[in-house]
């Protein structure tokens, strides 16, 4: 568990965020740029000093009014936004820098360069390498410090489209492989929905909501869930595949998403990203429709969003989703906190 | 043979003053360049000033003001004599401080300037890896930094060459002992001996534009690294 309780003023800018990050899992810190979350990263990493700061991490002290842990001996692996390879070591000595200031224990240095798959790669220089490289060479070399939590800081936003494609399967497999917290810096809701199990919503130098990402994300009195790519996150498993028309079976409380696409790994998780555009809302179960996914919901809350749009939460069997609707057909359908619908789901995707 | 003796010796003390000069700049040149990259002192600019002085000030004051200092009744000089040292006006010792201070600007500023472009980042993420500050300045400052320190020494060593005003105030122009190459070329013109004023001054001209050349010739082809 880390306890951060941050109380930071910067030339005009105010900090003051005081949350519990859970010491599994992957927890995003979310919000618009200029909002704070970098110099929360920072200030945990010891990058940056700041009095009026309380920082705990698995009941071991690292900053308080007396006490302030040097970065140096503060046990986090950090990646930046640029991958900030050493240029004159190579990539190999990049790796070994920190692995032999490290305890030795934890992720080695064979288990990181698998897991980034950047064996290949070892014996170059950073100059030869790849944006895209150059960041998995350098989360390979955070991971091998052997760090209790990782920091990450929009790792992906100095890479275009094709790079971050070519590095979010690795932080899939972080997330699935790694016994240790992750905090993952990001203000794209993309990534964040891929990577994250928490959410911490961060505006303007305050955490407004944190929480598992399934329900901040569609929290109805925050944000997120207002803006055009509102997204609820659904884990599912796989639970079979029809081979006859290509469609992935996935299995989540709530009933069963016929996915368009290869087959996957039976048993195996997978987090859907639902669009609130994407699922309209009937009264009665329709039947002849081009539709798939349709499952039985509850209108658990609905808010205005803009002027002629309404938000609504749906309870599909426990798991949380939300609907974009106009007001006209809100009113059409006489929408209410409890009333009984069928939500249509006109696309889903499969995120991770 | 092209130099007498006298000549030579010149050279001898000329290169020996240039090699200690440059040794104890760059010992302490280095933590004072990398203080003033580093800090966030908002007087630094004063320590930069007196660091820029030698660029600007005629070497007859400097070599005045030394001379003053390190003589019997200087604050330096009776320091050294009270320890039972003899003051270190005209002796080699006191031609090394005097260069150490006229040469200093000409170290501190390229070391600055290189640790400067180096930047925080890399030393934050070797602070990230676990490294002591004294491990990263050794590991990552210093090797980032290297063609300023490449710089650094080279003209420290080759303006300490050419120096001639304040070893001519602090140096009495002792044969042997504090006699360097520019002041033997003055003696030689003054005693209208062209012919040895040519051959030492175009030596030096040569080592000194020979040493310029393989100094900006590298600096060419390593760039001060970014991350």
């Amino acid at each position: 568990m880390i306890e951060a309780r941050f109380k930071i003023a910067k030339g005009g800018f105010v900090l003051d965020v005081s949350t519990n990050i859970p010491s599994n899992g992957v927890s995003a810190l979310f919000g618009p740029s200029g909002s704070g979350k970098t110099t929360f990263l920072r200030t945990v990493a010891g990058l940056e000093r700041h009095s009026g700061c309380y920082l705990k991490i698995d009941g071991e002290v690292w900053q308080d009014e007396t006490r302030f842990v040097p970065p140096h001996k503060r046990a986090v692996g950090y990646v930046f936004q640029e991958p900030c390879l050493f240029p004159h070591l190579s990539v190999e000595a990049n790796i070994a820098y920190g692995r032999r200031r490290s305890d030795g224990s934890g992720v080695s240095v064979d288990e990181a360069v698998d897991m980034l798959d950047i064996g290949d790669l070892l014996a170059r220089r950073p100059s030869q390498l790849s944006g895209g490289e150059q960041q998995r060479a350098a989360i390979a070399r955070a991971l091998a410090v052997n760090p209790r939590i990782l920091l990450m800081d929009e790792p992906l936003s100095s890479l275009d489209e094709e790079l971050k494609s070519e590095i979010l399967p690795f932080l899939d497999r972080l997330h699935e492989e790694l016994k240790i917290p992750v905090v993952y810096v990001s203000h794209s809701a993309d990534e964040v929905a891929r990577v994250a199990d928490n959410l911490v919503l961060i505006e303007k130098g305050t955490v407004v909501a944190d929480g598992p990402i399934a329900e901040v994300l569609t929290r109805l009195d925050l944000a997120p869930a207002h803006r055009d790519d509102a997204e609820a996150v659904i884990d599912a498993v796989a639970g079979g595949y029809d081979e006859e028309f290509g469609l992935a079976l996935l299995d989540f409380p709530g009933g069963r998403f016929s996915v368009p696409g290869p087959p996957i790994e039976l048993g195996r998780p997978v987090r859907l990203r639902l669009a609130a555009r994407d699922v309209s809302l009937t009264l009665e179960r329709q039947t002849d429709t081009s539709i798939l996914n349709i499952f039985p919901a509850r209108v658990a809350g609905i808010e205005g969003t803009g002027e002629f749009q309404m938000t609504v939460l749906l309870d599909i069997s426990g798991v949380r989703a939300l609907a974009r609707v106009t007001k006209r057909s809100a009113s059409a359908l006489g929408l209410s906190v409890g009333r009984d619908v069928f939500a249509q789901a006109k696309s889903v995707a499969v995120i991770s | 043979m092209i130099f007498d003796e006298a000549s030579l010796s010149a050279f001898v003390i000329t290169l020996e003053l240039a090699a200690v000069t440059t040794a104890v700049l760059l010992l302490l040149g280095t933590p004072l360049a990398w203080w003033l990259a580093r800090t966030d002192w908002r007087f630094k600019f004063i320590p930069e000033a007196v660091v820029a002085m030698p660029l600007v000030l005629p070497p007859t004051v400097l070599g005045f003001y030394l001379l003053i200092a390190l003589g019997p009744h200087g604050p330096v000089g009776s320091l050294f004599e009270s320890a039972g040292l003899q003051s270190p006006a005209f002796t080699f010792t006191g031609l090394v401080i005097g260069s150490v201070i006229y040469s200093l600007p000409f170290v501190v500023q390229p070391l600055q300037g290189a640790f400067e472009s180096v930047g925080s980042r890399p030393l934050e993420v070797a602070a990230t890896l676990r490294a002591s500050p004294v491990d990263r300045f050794f590991t990552v400052a210093v090797p980032l930094a290297w063609p300023g320190f490449l710089t650094a020494a080279v003209l420290g060593f080759a303006h300490t060459l050419g120096e001639f005003g304040v070893v001519l105030m602090i140096g009495g122009n002792i044969p042997g002992s504090t006699r360097v190459v520019s002041i033997a070329i003055y003696d030689h013109v003054e005693a209208l001996e062209y012919a040895q004023a040519h051959w030492l001054a175009g030596t030096l001209l040569a080592i000194s534009f020979a040493i310029l050349a393989v100094v900006y010739g590298l600096n060419r082809r390593f760039r001060p690294v970014r991350l």
